[in-house]
């Protein structure tokens, strides 16, 4: 690693050392080794998950159809965390890992890959175990097209990767991003698809929400979960577009925050 | 070999660019040492945290042809929430390195105690400069940045640390940084001096000796 000019490869190998070792300290400054440990990963977002999903059916919602409230609040919900945790566990990453970035090796894309890898991973996990839960006990159906559902899943997965990179670098320049973040993941809330399908709303609302790319990914893993009996509105290609255009300049901006940042 | 070609570094200030290091060049041989003397502020931190890659130059270069450790002795490189133990564990992952023949050796160093397994944020001052130290030795870097104004401690520390560094270690290379020119005439076989962000270079510690003398009084 410390030739004078290091290969692809060596560089590689390098980057993984480092990412495998900050996911193991994540692991324990977040969980500690005491009680559920690691298991907190998948109980911190599978609690809310059920804690919405038992909200909602006390509350009565069925949204006037006649879908399954426990798969809608777990898809839903789910989809949710993917986005909001990623961005919001990437904005304290420079600032908790100021002081590793005194290490040459360790940079500032290090220790958002590995907060991107763990937050993605604990509600993946908890999304498939919630699942597998109430399809085991029969409170819902399993998906029609799992296919589908992966696709969407996947595609919320990249946008929550690219909003965390690009929220997370920003704060390299500014602390008002972190500030101006809470506010707007709340009313991004229930603006993106959480709570609603597109087809409920009337057509004009439905352009105006679909301007937001992960109301598409829930679209998606709904269509998949769902089958014929919704009818849903999505457009691929556009999420694609725009979770492309979200990882480049997250990208440049991660690289330059990497210069701003001076640890101590 | 380490060289630093043309380095030069500006801070933003609310009052302007202010440069601390102004085109600088050095090299060092593998093996060989070198002394930085500078007063107060004359930008030898900096040099030294350029030197180890916790920070860019804003332009100019640096050619790492060995393995250059970070700045020694240095406490604010640990994650507080971390135990003792946890910190060397990570520092080895990153080092690409097996920690587990580095515990006793650790323990030994650091005479930390039960403190070893508890965060790093419960420790004094004193504590955490000695597993600093610790854990740099606990990877074998081929080149040591020193930066002796860092280092906190009692005579029976220093001592400790010298033996380390200088005996058992005297094949390697190092940088060391102080205010001092004792410790440097001690140690090191070379010296610049670090005046005004221009570094200048001596065949002998005692001509930069002089003209550290003379430059900064």
């Amino acid at each position: 690693m410390e030739q004078v000019s290091t290969t692809f490869l060596a560089s590689l190998r390098v980057q993984w050392r480092v990412i495998r070792a900050l996911l193991m300290r994540e692991v324990i400054t977040r969980y500690g080794r005491e009680n559920l440990g690691v298991l907190w990963l998948i109980v911190e977002p599978a609690t809310f998950t059920l804690g919405v999903s038992a909200l909602w059916t006390a509350a009565g919602m069925n949204h006037g159809s006649s879908l399954p409230i426990v798969a809608f609040a777990i898809t839903g919900y789910s989809s949710v965390l993917m986005w909001r945790n990623t961005a919001s566990k990437c904005n304290s990453a420079i600032h908790q890992n100021f002081n590793l970035l005194y290490h040459r090796n360790v940079q500032v894309i290090d220790v958002f890959i590995t907060r991107i890898i763990l937050e993605l991973a604990g509600t993946t996990a908890s999304f498939t175990l919630l699942s597998l839960f109430f399809i085991g006990f029969d409170f819902i159906s399993p998906p029609v097209d799992i296919l589908q559902v992966i696709e969407g899943w996947l595609m919320l997965a990249w946008f929550g990767a690219s909003l965390g990179m690009l929220l997370g670098a920003a704060t390299a320049y500014s602390e008002l991003v972190d500030r101006i973040w809470h506010p707007t993941s709340y009313l991004l809330f229930p603006l993106s698809g959480a709570a609603f399908m597109v087809e409920w709303l009337p057509p004009p609302a439905q352009e105006v929400v679909l301007m937001l790319p992960m109301v598409h990914g829930v679209e998606m893993v709904r269509e998949g979960f769902f089958g014929d009996t919704v009818r849903t509105h999505y457009n691929t290609g556009y999420m694609a577009l725009v979770c492309l255009c979200m990882t480049l300049i997250g990208l440049v901006l991660v690289r330059d925050a990497g210069r701003r940042v001076e640890p101590p | 070999m380490i060289s630093i070609e043309n380095v030069s570094k500006t801070y933003r200030t609310r009052h302007g660019q202010r440069t601390i290091l102004d085109r600088v060049n050095l090299k060092l041989e593998r093996g060989r040492n070198i002394g930085i003397l500078g007063r107060n502020g004359a930008g030898k931190s900096t040099l030294i945290r350029i030197l180890s890659g916790a920070e860019h130059p804003t332009s100019g270069r640096i050619v790492r042809g060995m393995n250059v450790s970070w700045p020694l002795a240095f406490g604010g490189a640990f994650q507080p929430h971390l135990t003792g133990l946890d910190n060397l564990k990570f520092v080895c992952r990153i080092y690409g390195v097996d920690y587990r023949p580095k515990v006793a050796f650790v323990e030994e160093f650091t005479e930390l105690g039960v403190y070893l397994r508890e965060p790093v944020s419960h420790y004094s001052m004193g504590m955490s400069t000695r597993l600093a130290f610790a854990l740099s030795m606990a990877v074998e870097f081929d080149c040591f940045l020193i930066d002796e104004t860092m280092v906190v401690g009692d005579s029976r520390f220093h001592e400790r640390c010298h033996t380390e560094l200088f005996v058992k270690r005297k094949d390697r290379s190092f940088i060391l940084v102080s205010h001092d020119p004792n410790e440097i005439r001690r140690h090191c076989e070379s010296a610049c001096v670090l005046h005004n962000g221009k570094i200048h270079t001596f065949p002998s510690v005692d001509e930069a000796y002089a003209f550290y003398e003379s430059a900064t009084v």
